[in-house]
C-alpha cells in the first residue's frame, strides 16, 4: 500500500505524515521520560538523587531505598491490606456485576428498562459525600474491613459493559433451546454463559483489581486504624504529607543521610506500589481496550 | 425449572383466555418461569438502594440542622437556611470561579487530546511505531492518584525533581511550582492530560477502525490529500462518540477530581486550588459541619445534572447523537 502511495503522495502530504510522526514523537518522550526517571532515582545513591546527577541511567547503582522499604512494618501491613482488600473486593465486584448485568441482559426478563433506569440514574446524580457517609456509619462499618468492600461493591460502567457483552456475544437460540432441555436459569448461566464469557470476566477482574489497588478515598473518610490501612493511605503519609517515622530508617543515623535517603526512599515507593499493576501491564492492556471497546459498542 | 410443563400450560391457556388477559398472565408465567432471574438481581439492588439511594433520600439533610442525636429524619427542617449561608458567604464566588477554571479549563485540553492522539496514530502505518506509542501512552492510566501526585510533587519540587535541574540548565531561577497559585491549574490540567490520554484515546480508535474502507477509496480517487481526508472522512467519523462523551464530561463539569486536587492542595495554593468538593469535605467531614456541607454539595449536583440535561438537549437538536 505504502509503495502504490508513493508515487501519488504529494508534497503536502509527506509534510503531513511527517509533522504526525513528530507530533507522536514528542509525545512518546514527554510520557515516558517521567518513567524512566523514577526507575533509574529508585536504582541510584541517595547524593545522586539529591544533587540532580541522575537524568536517565541509573548514578552510583544501589538498593538503599529498596531496603529501607522492605524493612518497614508499615509499608509491609499496608501492602498486605491492599492483597486483602483488593482480593475480596474483586470477589464481591465481579460476583454482582454478573448478578445484576446478565438479567439485565434477556430481553425475556420483565422489568429490565426499570431496573436499568434505575442504576442510570445514579451516574448521573448522588446524594452526595455526608449523606454517603451517614449512611455507611449507620450501618456501623466505620473502621472495619468491610469499609473497604461493600460501600464500592459494584460500579454502574462495569455492568453496562457486562450487559452490552452478554447482549451481543451469547446468542438467544442458546438460551431458548437450554429452556426447552430443561436446563434452569442458573444452570445456563453457570455451565453455559460463564465458560462462554471468559473475555469479559478478564476484562472485570482487571478493572476491578486496578481500582481496588489504587483506592484510596474510602480508607481516607472510613478507616482510623493504622492497621487496617492499605498502602495507598501509607503512601500518602510517606510521600505526600512528608511525615515518615524516623524509627524506620535502619543504618541511618546521621540526618543528612536520612534526608536523603528519605527523599531516596520516595522514588523507590513509587516504584513498588505500582509494580503489581504495570508488571501485569502487557499482558493485560489488550483486555483493557477490549473492556471499553465492549462498552462503548452502545450504552 | 419447570420450562417444559410452563409451555405446555401456556399453550393450553393462551386459547381460553381474552388477548389483554392474556398478556397479564402470560407475564406473571413468565416471572414465575424466570424467579431465578429475579432471584439474582436481589443482592445487587439492595446494594444500589443502600449505598446510592439511601444516600440520595439522605441528602434532605440538607434542609434540616442535623444532630446527631436525633438523627437525619428526626432533626429540625429549617428550608433554604444552609443554602443562603452558603450563597452569601465570601467564599462562594472564590468556590464557583475555582471550580469553573479549573473544570472549562479541562474540558478545553483534556477533551481533543486523546482526539488529536487517535487521529495521528490512525495515520501512522508502521504497525510496531503504532503499537509502541500506544503501549506507552495507556501505561499511566494505571497509576494511583496518590502516586501522580507523588510524582507532580518530586519533578517540581525545587531541590530533587527533574523539572528544576533543566530550568537551571538554562539559567533560569529554582521556583517552588507548587506553592505559586497561578500555576496551579494548568499542573492539575496538564498532569491530567499526561495520565489519560493514552486511555482516552481507545474508544475514538474502535470508532476510527469501524469507518467504511469504501469512503477513502473514493476520496483517493477524488484525488484528496491526507488532511483532506482527515477532515472529511474521520472527524465525522468520530463525532457520534465525540458527542456522547463531551456531553458525559460536561455532565460532570463540577465534580473537577476531588481525590486529586484534594491530594495536591498544600497551605500556599489553596486561594486557586479550593474547588467546590475539596470545601465539602473539609467543612463537613473534618469540620462535622453535616448539614451546611451537604446543602454545598447539593447544590453543586443539581449544577451538575441541569448541565447534563442541557447539553444533551442541545446535541439531540443539532445532531443525531445524544444520552438518550
Amino acid at each position: 500500500m505504502a509503495r502504490s502511495n508513493a508515487i501519488r503522495e504529494s508534497y503536502g502530504d509527506k509534510l503531513f505524515l511527517t509533522a504526525v510522526y513528530v507530533f507522536l514523537a514528542i509525545i512518546l518522550v514527554v510520557v515516558l521520560y517521567p518513567l524512566i526517571y523514577i526507575l533509574s532515582s529508585s536504582f541510584s545513591s541517595p547524593q545522586a538523587v539529591i544533587s540532580g546527577k541522575v537524568w536517565l541511567l541509573p548514578v552510583d547503582f544501589s538498593l538503599a531505598g529498596y531496603k529501607a522499604i522492605f524493612s518497614n512494618p508499615q509499608i509491609m501491613t499496608g501492602y498486605g491490606n491492599s492483597l486483602f482488600y483488593t482480593t475480596f473486593g474483586v470477589l464481591i465486584n465481579v460476583s454482582l456485576t454478573i448478578m445484576l448485568a446478565y438479567p439485565l441482559s434477556r430481553t425475556t426478563f420483565y422489568g429490565r428498562n426499570v431496573i436499568m433506569g434505575f442504576l442510570v440514574l445514579t451516574m448521573m446524580f448522588s446524594g452526595g459525600l455526608i449523606p454517603y457517609y451517614l449512611t455507611v456509619k449507620n450501618l456501623h462499618l466505620l473502621d472495619t474491613r468491610w469499609a473497604m468492600l461493600l460501600p464500592g461493591a459494584m460500579a454502574v460502567w462495569q455492568v453496562i459493559i457486562a450487559r452490552t457483552f452478554f447482549q451481543s456475544s451469547i446468542p438467544k437460540e442458546l438460551g431458548e433451546a437450554a429452556e426447552l432441555d430443561g436446563c434452569s436459569d442458573f444452570g445456563f448461566l453457570w455451565r453455559v454463559v460463564l465458560p462462554l464469557s471468559k473475555p469479559i470476566l478478564a476484562v472485570l477482574v482487571l478493572m476491578y483489581a486496578v481500582s481496588q489497588w489504587n483506592a484510596y478515598f474510602e480508607a481516607l473518610i472510613f478507616l482510623k486504624s493504622q492497621n487496617l490501612f492499605p498502602l495507598q493511605i501509607i503512601l500518602r503519609n510517606i510521600l505526600i504529607l512528608n511525615s515518615i517515622d524516623s524509627s524506620m530508617m535502619v543504618d541511618a543515623n546521621k540526618m543528612a543521610a536520612m534526608q536523603g535517603l528519605r527523599d531516596l526512599l520516595k522514588f523507590s515507593l513509587i516504584v513498588v506500589a505500582t509494580l503489581p499493576v504495570l508488571a501485569i501491564y502487557p499482558f493485560v492492556q489488550k483486555y483493557f481496550v477490549q473492556g471499553i471497546m465492549i462498552g462503548s459498542l452502545k450504552g | 425449572m419447570t420450562g417444559t410443563t410452563g409451555v405446555i400450560e401456556r399453550n393450553k391457556t393462551e386459547s381460553s383466555i381474552g388477548s389483554r388477559a392474556l398478556v397479564i398472565k402470560d407475564r406473571g408465567r413468565r416471572v414465575k418461569r424466570h424467579w431465578q432471574l429475579y432471584l439474582l438481581v436481589l443482592l445487587p439492588i439492595a446494594y444500589l438502594v443502600i449505598f446510592k439511594y439511601v444516600p440520595m433520600y439522605g441528602a434532605q439533610i440538607a434542609f434540616r440542622d442535623f444532630s446527631p442525636v436525633k438523627g437525619i429524619m428526626g432533626s429540625d427542617w429549617v428550608g433554604m437556611k444552609h443554602f443562603s449561608t452558603f450563597f452569601n458567604s465570601p467564599n462562594f464566588w472564590v468556590l464557583i470561579k475555582n471550580t469553573l477554571i479549573i473544570s472549562i479549563y479541562s474540558l478545553i485540553v483534556g477533551f481533543p487530546a486523546p482526539i488529536l492522539l487517535a487521529l495521528a496514530l490512525n495515520e501512522v502505518r508502521s504497525m510496531r511505531f503504532k503499537r509502541l506509542v500506544q503501549m506507552v501512552t495507556f501505561a499511566p492510566y494505571f497509576i494511583s492518584t496518590i502516586v501522580m501526585v507523588s510524582m507532580i510533587i518530586l519533578f517540581l519540587s525545587p531541590r530533587l525533581g527533574f523539572v528544576d535541574h533543566f530550568l537551571s540548565l538554562f539559567g533560569m531561577e529554582s521556583q517552588n511550582f507548587m506553592g505559586i497559585p497561578k500555576y496551579f491549574s494548568s499542573i492539575f490540567v496538564w498532569s491530567n492530560v499526561w495520565q489519560g490520554i493514552g486511555y482516552g484515546a481507545v474508544i475514538y480508535l474502535a470508532a476510527l477502525s469501524g469507518i467504511n474502507v469504501d469512503l477513502y477509496e473514493a476520496a483517493r480517487v477524488d484525488g484528496a490529500s491526507r488532511i483532506r481526508k482527515v477532515w472529511h472522512i474521520d472527524l465525522p467519523g468520530i463525532m457520534p462518540a465525540a458527542i456522547i462523551l463531551l456531553i458525559l464530561n460536561v455532565g460532570q463539569i463540577m465534580n473537577v477530581g476531588f481525590e486529586k486536587i484534594y491530594l495536591m492542595q498544600n497551605p500556599l495554593n489553596t486561594s486557586t486550588s479550593e474547588v467546590i468538593s475539596t470545601y465539602v469535605y473539609k467543612i463537613g467531614l473534618l469540620g462535622a459541619n453535616f448539614s451546611f456541607s451537604s446543602a454545598v454539595d447539593l447544590f453543586n449536583s443539581v449544577i451538575n445534572l441541569i448541565l447534563l440535561l442541557s447539553v444533551n438537549y442541545v446535541a439531540r437538536r443539532i445532531s443525531e447523537s445524544s444520552l438518550w
